[in-house]
C-alpha cells in the first residue's frame, strides 16, 4: 500500500523534459516502422510502440500534475489496444490464409 | 343584333358550315351557302348605306384587351369609308363567290375553297369595320392568313407553297412596321381609336411635319407598303397568282390588296400633316407604277400580266394619296376592282376553256369561241386604259391631274405608267382573243364558253366597268362629283393643299393621257395583229428585254441579300456558336472536372504505406502550423 | 386548405398509381389528374380577383431555423396554377397512344411532378420555393433518363447538372438573405426577404440579382444558357418534353417575377438592360437557327427559345404590359408549344421519322391533324384572335415602351417566327407525300380529344384574353409600386 503510494513519487525521480523526448523517440521509432516496414506484423508492433510511448507520457504528465486521469486513459488505452490486437491479429490471419503473405505492399486492390 | 355585326358574322358563319362540315356538306349546297353568306352581307351592307344618316356611328361589342388605362375593343365603326368599303367588298365578293361556284366545280377542294373565301370576307371586313387600328389589324393579318391559305390551296404543289409562304412572310413584314406604328400610337395618344387619336389631332395642336406624326405615318406606310405590294414589297404579288383564280380576282386585285389605301384614308389627317411621309407615299407609287408596268410589257402569263397591272395600279393610288387626292385615289380603288375583278374572272374564264393553259403565246383567236368572255375582257381593258367613257378614265385622270398640279416630273412618270399599261393590256387582248390558234389540237377541241354562273358575273362586273366612272363625274362634264362629295365628311378636318386644275388644264391633260393610250394601243395592234408576231420562247431574248423579262432580277437579288444570308447564318449560328462556342465552353467545363478527377484519382493508389506516409506528413505540417508561434 | 389540396392531391393519386398495373393505372392517373382539373378552375372561379394572397395556409416546417411552410395564390400563382392542372391531364392523355414500358411509374412521376411544380407556383417561403423548385427537377429527370432517347443518360445529365449548377447560385443568394433577416431564429418568409432585399446597397443587388438571375435564365432558358435545351427536347420522350418547354420552364419566368424584380430593385434598375439584351439576342438568335433545323422537335425547341427571350424581356422592361403580356404569354405558349409537340409524337408515331426532309405530303389523308396543327401553328405565329396575339402584342409594347430600338429588334420575331413555323407546316404537311408518309392515318379519338381543347383554348384566349389579364393585374401592378418605388 505504501509502495503504491510511493510510484508517483519514483515517477518523479526523472525529470518530466527526459519522458518527453523518450517518449518522442520511441513514438518516432513507431512511425519509421509503420512507414518502412512492410511485413503487417510488424507494423502492427510498431502501432503497439506508438500506442506506449504515448501511455508513457500520459502516466508521467498524470504524476506531476497529480491528475489521475491521465492514468485511467492509460488503462482506457490499454483495454483498447488488447482489443485490437486481438481483431488486427485476426485479420492477418485470415489475409494470410487467403494470399499465403502478408506484405502490405501487395495489397494494393483499394485504389482508384 | 345590330345589322354591322351581322355583316362579317354572315361569312363567319358561313365559313364554319363548310369548313367544319367540309366532305360532310353536299357539293351543291356548299357554294349556296357561300355565296348566300356574301350576298347576305351584301344586303345589310346595303340597307345600312341607304339608311346611313351621315354621322359615324360605334358599336361596341366587347372589351377585348384591357391592360390599366389602354382598353383595346372589339367595336365597329361605320361611316362614309367603311360603307363604300363595304359595298365594294361584299358586292365584289358575292360576284366572285357565284363565279366561283362554276369555276371551282370539279375541285376536290370545293368546300375548302368556299370556306376560305368566306374566312377571307370575315378578315376584310373586320379590317373596314373596327374602329380602332387593332381591330383593323385583325384583319389585316386575318386577309393575310386567308390568301395564304388560298395562294397554297393547291398544296401539292412546292412551289404553290413557296408562293404562299412568300406572300405571308413579306406581308409579315410590313404588319411589324404597322404593329410598330400601333405601339408609337399607343404611347402618344394613350388610345387606338380612331375617334380619340383623330379627334385629338383634330383639335388642332399638331404642327404641319410634326415628327411624332412623321414616325406614326412613315410605320403605318411600311404596313401598306406589305399588304398593298408596293417597292420594296411588291414581288408576292405576282407569285400569288399560284392561287385559284378567283382569289387572284377578289384578294389580290379586288379588295385585300386595296387595304392600304384604305388605311392611309382613315388615317389621312396625320398623313396630311406629314408632308415628308406624303412625299414618300408619292413617289414610291410612282416608282412601282412605272416599274410594275414596264414587267407587264413582256411578260407572257395571263395572269402575270394582270398581277403587274395591279402593282401598277396600286401604285397610282398611292400616288394619288401622295398628292393628298384622297378621293381620287378611292375612286380608282373603287374602279379598278370592278375591271381587275372583271379581268382576272375573264382570264380565269379563259384558263377554263385552255384546260388549264396559261400562257398566251399559245392561245390566240379565241373571241369566236368565248364571245362573253371576249366582250367583257375588251370592255375592262377599255377601261384599264384609261379610254373614255369606261371607268377607268375617270378614275386615272383625276389622279393624273392632282400630280400634274403637284409635282410635273411626277406626272411625266405616271403618264410613261399608263402608256404602258395601254400597251400591255392590248398587247394581251390582241395575243389571246385575235388572230390564230396556237394551241394544242386536243386544247381548241375543247373550247367552249363558261358556264352561266360565271358569265354572268362577268356581264355585271362589265356592266360596272363601263359605267362605273359615272360615280364621280367630274365638274367639267357637268357631273356632281358624287363620290367625293360624299366622302368629304372624312377630310373634314384636313388641311389639304391640293388644289383644283382649271378646266382649261384639266382637258388638256385629258386629251394628252387618252391620245398616249391610244397611240400605246394602235402600236399593239400594228405588232400583234398587223404583223402578227408571237412572244419569244423563253430564254430568247436579249439586252434590256432579257432583264426586263425576268422582273429586273429582283426576287433574285433578294434572295441573295436576305434569304441567303440568314441561311447561312442559321447554319452557322447553328454548327459554330451553338457547339463549337457555347457547347464548348459548357461541356469545357465538364471535360475539366473529369480531366481533374482523373488526375486527382491518382492519389489513392492503394498502397498503405503511401497513405499513412500521407496523415503523418499532413499531421506534422498542421502541428506545425498549430504551433508556429512557439517554434519560429 | 384549398391550395394544400392542390399539393398533396397529386402526390397521394401518384402514389395510388404507382401500385397498379397497366389499364388502371391510366384511368386512375386521367381520372386524378381531371379531377386536379377540376380543382384548378374551382380555384379560378373562387378567385377573388384583387391583389391579396388567397387560400393560404403555413405551417412551422423547420421551426429551429424560422422556416415554414406557407403557401397561398394570387393573381400570379394563379394564371401559372392554372396552366399546371390545365395541361397535365392532356399531357397524361397523350400518352394513352404510345406503349411504354412500366407506365405506372411514368403516370406518378407525371403526378409528382405536377405537385412540385403546383408547389413552385405557390410557395410563399423563400426555401419551399427552393426546395419545389429542385424537386421538380427529379421525376423529370427520371422521365427522361428512362423512357428517353438514344443519348438519353448524356443528355439528361447534361439538363441535370445545369440546372443544379444555376440552382445553387440561387441557394447562396437565399442563404445570404436568410442570414441578413432579423431576429434571433432568422426567417425565410418571403416578404422578409423582399424587404432585406430591397435594403440591400446597389452592388450587392447586383450580385444577388446575378445569382438569381443565373438559376432561372437557366431554367427558362436564355441565351447564352441554353444549350441544354434543344438536346433535351429531343432526347426526351413526348410527355418530358411537353412538361418541360410546357410548364417547367415557366418556373424560370415565374422566379424572375416573383423572386428577382422585387427583391433585388435596385440590382434590375442596374442590370435589366444586360437582361433585356440577352433575351432579345436570344429572339434574334433562336429564331434563325429555327429556320433551318432538319428535326421537328429540334425546331420547335428552338422557336420556343426565342419566345421564352420574349417573355423575359418583357418582364425586364418592368412596365404593366410587359408583365401583363408575360404572364399570359406564359400560359400561352404553354398550350401551343405542348400541342405542337404532341403532333409531333404524332407523326413520329405513325412515320417513325421527326425529319423534315423525309416527311410531307401528310394533308392528303388527314384533314383533321391538317386543321388543328394550322390553328395551333397559328397561335404559335401569334396571328390575332389567337391567344400567341395578345401575349406578344403586349410584351412587344412593353419592349419597346422600355426602349424603342431594343422593341424594334425583338418584333422581328414576328417575321421570323412567321418564316420557320410555316416552313415546319409546309414541310411535313403539304407537298408530295413521301414513302413513309403514305397511308398516314388521321387522328384517333383519343388524339382529337387532347386536339380540340388546346385548338379551343388557342381560339378562346385569343377572343377573351381578359378572362385572365383581370386576374393578374391588380398582382402585377402592386409588384410594380413596389419595385418602381
Amino acid at each position: 500500500m505504501q509502495q503504491m503510494q510511493q510510484i508517483p513519487d519514483v515517477i518523479k525521480l526523472i525529470p518530466l523534459n527526459f519522458y518527453v523526448l523518450f517518449s518522442s523517440a520511441l513514438f518516432c521509432i513507431g512511425i519509421v516502422g509503420v512507414l518502412t516496414r512492410r511485413n503487417a506484423i510488424i507494423i502492427f508492433m510498431s502501432v503497439e510502440l506508438m500506442l506506449n510511448a504515448v501511455n508513457l507520457l500520459l502516466a508521467a504528465f498524470s504524476s506531476y500534475r497529480a491528475d489521475p486521469s491521465g492514468q485511467i486513459f492509460v488503462f482506457f488505452i490499454m483495454a483498447v489496444a488488447a482489443a485490437e490486437v486481438a481483431v488486427g491479429l485476426a485479420i492477418i490471419v485470415m489475409i494470410y490464409r487467403n494470399i499465403q503473405t502478408i506484405d502490405v505492399g501487395i495489397l494494393n486492390k483499394l485504389k482508384w | 343584333m345590330s345589322l354591322v355585326t351581322l355583316i362579317p358574322l354572315f361569312p363567319l358563319i358561313g365559313f364554319l358550315i363548310n369548313g367544319i362540315g367540309f366532305r360532310h356538306v353536299p357539293k351543291s349546297l356548299v357554294g349556296i351557302i357561300g355565296s348566300a353568306a356574301a350576298l347576305a352581307s351584301f344586303a345589310c351592307a346595303l340597307s345600312l348605306f341607304i339608311g346611313f344618316s351621315g354621322q359615324p356611328e360605334v358599336t361596341h361589342l366587347f372589351d377585348w384587351i384591357t391592360v390599366g388605362k389602354l382598353n383595346i375593343s372589339m367595336s365597329f365603326q361605320i361611316d362614309q369609308l367603311s360603307l363604300l368599303m363595304l359595298l365594294i367588298i361584299t358586292g365584289v365578293g358575292s360576284l366572285i363567290h357565284i363565279y366561283s361556284v362554276g369555276y371551282m366545280h370539279h375541285d376536290e377542294g370545293f368546300g375548302k375553297f368556299f370556306a376560305f373565301l368566306n374566312l377571307f370576307l370575315f378578315f376584310m371586313l373586320l379590317l373596314v369595320l373596327g374602329s380602332n387600328f387593332v381591330v383593323m389589324f385583325i384583319g389585316w393579318e386575318g386577309v393575310g392568313l386567308c390568301s395564304y391559305l388560298l395562294i397554297g390551296f393547291w398544296n401539292k404543289n412546292s412551289n404553290y407553297g413557296n408562293a404562299a409562304r412568300k406572300a405571308f412572310i413579306m406581308n409579315r413584314i410590313g404588319d411589324l412596321g404597322f404593329l410598330l406604328g400601333i405601339f408609337l400610337i399607343i404611347n402618344h395618344f394613350g388610345s387606338v381609336e380612331f375617334a380619340d387619336v383623330f379627334g385629338k389631332i383634330a383639335e388642332g395642336d399638331y404642327e404641319s411635319g410634326d415628327k411624332t406624326l412623321l414616325y406614326i405615318t412613315l410605320l403605318l406606310f411600311v404596313g401598306a407598303m406589305g399588304k398593298s405590294a408596293q417597292i420594296p414589297l411588291y414581288t408576292w404579288l405576282p407569285d400569288a397568282m399560284a392561287g385559284p383564280t378567283p382569289v387572284s380576282a377578289l384578294i389580290h386585285a379586288a379588295t385585300m390588296v386595296t387595304a392600304g389605301i384604305y388605311m392611309i384614308i382613315r388615317a389621312n389627317i396625320m398623313y396630311s400633316l406629314s408632308p415628308e411621309t406624303l412625299e414618300i407615299v408619292g413617289w414610291v407609287g410612282a416608282a412601282t407604277a412605272v416599274l410594275a408596268a414596264s414587267i407587264g410589257l413582256f411578260q407572257n402569263d395571263i395572269k402575270k400580266v394582270l398581277a403587274y397591272s395591279t402593282v401598277s395600279q396600286l401604285g397610282y393610288m398611292f400616288m394619288g394619296l401622295g398628292v393628298m387626292a384622297y378621293s381620287s385615289s378611292f375612286f380608282h380603288v373603287m374602279t379598278h376592282a370592278f375591271f381587275k375583278a372583271l379581268l382576272f374572272l375573264g382570264a380565269g374564264s379563259v384558263i377554263h376553256a385552255m384546260s388549264d393553259e396559261q400562257d398566251i403565246r399559245f392561245m390566240g383567236g379565241l373571241r369566236k369561241k368565248l364571245p362573253v368572255t371576249f366582250i367583257t375582257f375588251l370592255i375592262a381593258t377599255i377601261a384599264i386604259s384609261g379610254i373614255p367613257p369606261f371607268a377607268g378614265f375617270f378614275s386615272k385622270d383625276e389622279i393624273l391631274a392632282h400630280v400634274y398640279e403637284h409635282n410635273k416630273l411626277m406626272w411625266v412618270v405616271a403618264l410613261a405608267g399608263s402608256v404602258m399599261t395601254s400597251f400591255y393590256m392590248f398587247r394581251l387582248l390582241f395575243l389571246t382573243f385575235f388572230g390564230e390558234f396556237r394551241g394544242t389540237h386536243e386544247q381548241e377541241h375543247h373550247l367552249h364558253e363558261s358556264p352561266i354562273t360565271m358569265t354572268l358575273p362577268l356581264m355585271l362586273l362589265a356592266v360596272l366597268s363601263a359605267i362605273g366612272g359615272f360615280f364621280n363625274l367630274p365638274h367639267i362634264f357637268n357631273g356632281h362629283a358624287s363620290l367625293a362629295e360624299f366622302m368629304s365628311p372624312l377630310f373634314a378636318h384636313t388641311h389639304s393643299t391640293a388644289h383644283e386644275a382649271d378646266a382649261s388644264t384639266e382637258i388638256m391633260l385629258m386629251v394628252i393621257s387618252v391620245a398616249a393610250a391610244l397611240i400605246a394601243a394602235a402600236f399593239a395592234y400594228f405588232l400583234y395583229i398587223i404583223k402578227k408576231s408571237v412572244p419569244a420562247a423563253d430564254g430568247q431574248e436579249s439586252g434590256l428585254k432579257k432583264v426586263i423579262y425576268n422582273k429586273y432580277y429582283v426576287d433574285e437579288l433578294y434572295d441573295k441579300i436576305f434569304v441567303t444570308p440568314i441561311t447561312v447564318l442559321s447554319n452557322f449560328f447553328h454548327s459554330v456558336i451553338e457547339f463549337l462556342v457555347i457547347d464548348l465552353i459548357v461541356e469545357g467545363i465538364g471535360k475539366g472536372v473529369k480531366i481533374l478527377s482523373g488526375e486527382a484519382r491518382l492519389l489513392q493508389n492503394g498502397t498503405t504505406g503511401y497513405y499513412i506516409f500521407a496523415m503523418v506528413i499532413s499531421i506534422a505540417v498542421i502541428l506545425a502550423w498549430s504551433l508556429r508561434a512557439f517554434l519560429f | 386548405m384549398l391550395t394544400l389540396t392542390l399539393i398533396l392531391f397529386p402526390i397521394i393519386a401518384g402514389l395510388l398509381t404507382l401500385a397498379s398495373k397497366g389499364e388502371n393505372a391510366k384511368t386512375i392517373a386521367s381520372a386524378a389528374a381531371f379531377i386536379e382539373l377540376a380543382l384548378g378552375a374551382y380555384t379560378y372561379f373562387s378567385f377573388v380577383p384583387d391583389a391579396s394572397t388567397q387560400f393560404g395556409l403555413s405551417y412551422d416546417w423547420i421551426h429551429a431555423a424560422g422556416v415554414k411552410f406557407s403557401i397561398g395564390i394570387d393573381g400570379i400563382s394563379l394564371i401559372l396554377v392554372c396552366l399546371t392542372t390545365l395541361m397535365v391531364p392532356f399531357i397524361i392523355v397523350s400518352t394513352f397512344n404510345s406503349n411504354y414500358t412500366n407506365a405506372n411509374n411514368l403516370y406518378a412521376l407525371i403526378l409528382f411532378m405536377q405537385a412540385a411544380l403546383v408547389g413552385v407556383f405557390t410557395a410563399k417561403d423563400g426555401f419551399l420555393f427552393y426546395f419545389f423548385f429542385e424537386a421538380a427537377l427529379i421525376p423529370v429527370y427520371f422521365i427522361a433518363a428512362i423512357w428517353g432517347g438514344e443519348n438519353k443518360i448524356k443528355v439528361t445529365l447534361k439538363f441535370f447538372i445545369f440546372t443544379m449548377f444555376g440552382s445553387l447560385f440561387m441557394l447562396l443568394a437565399l442563404v445570404y438573405l436568410y442570414m441578413k433577416t432579423p431576429g434571433e431564429i432568422h426567417t425565410s418568409d418571403i416578404t422578409a426577404l423582399y424587404e432585406v432585399g430591397q435594403n440591400l446597397n446597389p452592388s450587392q443587388q447586383g450580385y444577388i440579382f446575378w445569382a438569381f438571375f443565373i438559376a432561372f435564365a437557366i431554367k427558362m432558358p436564355l441565351f447564352p444558357f441554353h444549350t441544354w435545351q434543344p438536346d433535351t427536347y429531343v432526347e426526351a420522350p413526348a410527355p418530358a418534353t411537353m412538361l418541360l418547354s410546357g410548364i417547367m420552364l415557366k418556373m424560370g419566368t415565374y422566379g424572375l417575377i416573383r423572386i428577382l424584380l422585387p427583391i433585388v430593385p435596385a440590382g434590375v434598375q442596374a442590370w435589366g438592360l444586360t437582361a433585356i439584351i440577352l433575351s432579345v439576342i436570344g429572339i434574334v438568335y433562336g429564331s434563325i437557327i429555327a429556320i433551318q433545323q432538319k428535326d421537328m422537335k429540334r425546331l420547335i425547341a428552338y422557336s420556343s427559345f426565342a419566345h421564352v427571350g420574349l417573355m423575359s424581356a418583357g418582364i425586364f422592361s418592368r412596365t404593366l404590359d410587359g408583365l401583363q403580356g408575360s404572364l399570359i404569354q406564359m400560359l400561352a405558349h404553354g398550350i401551343n408549344v405542348i400541342g405542337l409537340f404532341f403532333i409531333v409524337e404524332i407523326i413520329q408515331q405513325r412515320t417513325k421519322s421527326r425529319e423534315l426532309a423525309r416527311l410531307g405530303g401528310i394533308t392528303q389523308t388527314t384533314p383533321n391533324l391538317t386543321v388543328y396543327f394550322i390553328i395551333i401553328m397559328l397561335g404559335s405565329v401569334a396571328l390575332p384572335l389567337t391567344n400567341g396575339f395578345v401575349g406578344e402584342f403586349l410584351l412587344l409594347k412593353g419592349v419597346y415602351e422600355y426602349n424603342v430600338w431594343i422593341g424594334a429588334v425583338a418584333g422581328i420575331t414576328i417575321i421570323l417566327g412567321a418564316v420557320y413555323m410555316l416552313r415546319l407546316v409546309q414541310k411535313s404537311m403539304f407537298g408530295i407525300t413521301s414513302r413513309i408518309t403514305e397511308g398516314f392515318q388521321d387522328l384517333t379519338f383519343s388524339e382529337k380529344a387532347v386536339l380540340f381543347p388546346i385548338a379551343f383554348l388557342v381560339i378562346a384566349l385569343g377572343i377573351a384574353p381578359n378572362a385572365f389579364l383581370h386576374i393578374t393585374e391588380p398582382a402585377v401592378s402592386q409588384l410594380l409600386t413596389i419595385i418602381t418605388k
